[in-house]
């Protein structure tokens, strides 16, 4: 009966999302998008942050409509199915920071989960590290989990607290609209725009925001989650998740094929470094965050469009720790790390082992 | 006696570490899950049925489900 009710939410549901996130990501770059870099959550939320002036690295400016399609596909299907749940309270200052070094791990590997899969679908070898330390990150996230970690429970709230960041989002889309981007031009009223670098590189405005709007909405039926995938098949032995995942690399791996963008190697790869400690490490990072924060980058834009204003606060958290990430020197560039970028690494794990042996209910 | 789980406002993975907890007490009879949310829900139901465990019954339960799990 419930698998009646919900498709996505059965095997062939979420290979089949999967498969289709897979598909348009790499046909996204095909249409614009930076290199192995269809789509990527943490990538995506750091241009918005440069777009609003949160950071002024030039290079990295742009309001990703695809992210603001999300959250608000994800809110339109759980209307629709009637699963929008106004819920906060969870310790959301954890969140925000969890967030943050979320973010700030993620840009010293250059890259989220999902943008992790699609380097490796595209034949970028780097990303072989970055996910092994993704799947380490998780491993230390499930060692919590198991020893009773725990943020506590959301409370109900009102239908507009669940609003407030899909009202953000949306109050993005119409910055864009009144301030597009010009050709040759840096900046249009507010809003910052790139003139080189993987900022300037981008699909058409609405292609980009009806393929973010598909997968929002297909993300939020089948509760797809890359943190979620590795951490089942850890924690329980579940492939349920991890059939999605593998689903979108194949189907971007064929896709790339098809489309000319397959280039097997390590050096010169796009956006990305061949510093492999630091691949591996800035991974770590993130994998853990993503696992004491119950998802990854993708998953909580779903879940904030769903109501969950937890899940808002660790969005708002990776925009600013992009801000702080490259404000100082913490994101890496295709030359290497940051200057700074180590040190975060490090400063990072510490704090979320503080989280992970502190907020625990036994 | 049923034994009664209560994972409202718990997000994943807490309900169905819940769950896995509770099944391994109590090895067999009937269990009954509070959740609050379709993921956990559809989880939970996962969960149970890939230890074994039928899921008997999914009733709403104020914002959220109460699901029921049993073994023989």
């Amino acid at each position: 009966m419930a698998t009646l009710k919900n498709f996505f939410a059965n095997r062939w549901g979420i290979v089949g999302v999967g498969a289709f996130i897979g598909v348009l990501a790499a046909l996204l770059q095909k249409l614009g998008n930076p290199g192995n870099m269809g789509i990527c959550v943490a990538c995506f939320e750091r241009d918005i942050a440069g777009a609003i002036g949160l950071h002024r690295a030039g290079v990295v400016q742009y309001m990703r409509p695809e992210i603001i399609g999300f959250v608000l596909g994800s809110l339109i299907a759980a209307y629709i199915f009637k699963e929008f749940r106004p819920r906060l309270g969870s310790a959301p200052i954890v969140r925000f920071v969890l967030g943050a070094f979320a973010m700030i791990g993620a840009l010293v590997f250059l890259g989220c989960p999902w943008r992790a899969l699609l380097r490796l679908a595209g034949g970028d070898g780097n990303a072989i590290l970055g996910l092994a330390g993704l799947i380490f990150g998780i491993w230390i996230g499930t060692l919590f989990l198991k020893n009773g970690y725990n943020l506590g429970r959301t409370e109900k709230t009102y239908t507009s607290a669940g609003w407030l960041l899909p009202l953000t989002m949306l109050g993005f889309l119409v910055l864009m609209l009144i301030f597009p981007y010009v050709k040759g031009e840096a900046k249009n009223g507010i809003l910052f725009y790139s003139l080189k670098g993987p900022g300037s590189m981008h699909a058409a405005l609405l292609i980009s925001l009806g393929v973010g709007l598909a997968i929002g909405f297909l993300a939020q039926r089948s509760r797809f989650c890359t943190m979620g995938a590795f951490r089942d098949l850890i924690l329980f032995k579940q492939a349920h998740l991890f059939t999605g995942l593998l689903a979108l690399v194949v189907f971007a791996f064929i896709t790339n094929l098809v489309v000319g963008q397959f280039h097997p190697g390590f050096a010169k790869q796009p956006v990305a470094h061949t510093m492999h400690i630091w691949n591996f490490g800035g991974m770590v990072l993130a994998g853990l965050a993503f696992a004491l924060a119950g998802g990854c980058p993708g998953r909580q834009l779903f879940l904030a469009g769903e109501g969950d204003g937890d899940a808002a606060v660790f969005v708002l958290g990776m925009i600013v720790g992009a801000g702080f990430s490259h404000n100082f020197g913490l994101a890496s560039s295709p030359k290497g790390v940051g200057p700074y970028g180590i040190a975060a690494v490090i400063i990072g794990l510490l704090v979320c082992l503080f989280i992970g042996f502190t907020m625990r209910k036994k | 006696m049923d034994s009664v789980v209560d994972a409202r406002g718990l997000s994943c993975p807490q309900p169905v570490l819940m769950t896995m907890d509770e099944i391994k007490r109590v090895d067999k009879g009937e269990i009954s899950i509070l959740v609050d949310t379709d993921t956990s829900k559809e989880n939970v139901s996962r969960a149970a049925e890939s230890r074994g465990w039928i899921v008997k019954d999914v009733q709403p339960d104020g914002i959220g489900y109460r699901v029921t799990i049993s073994k023989d």
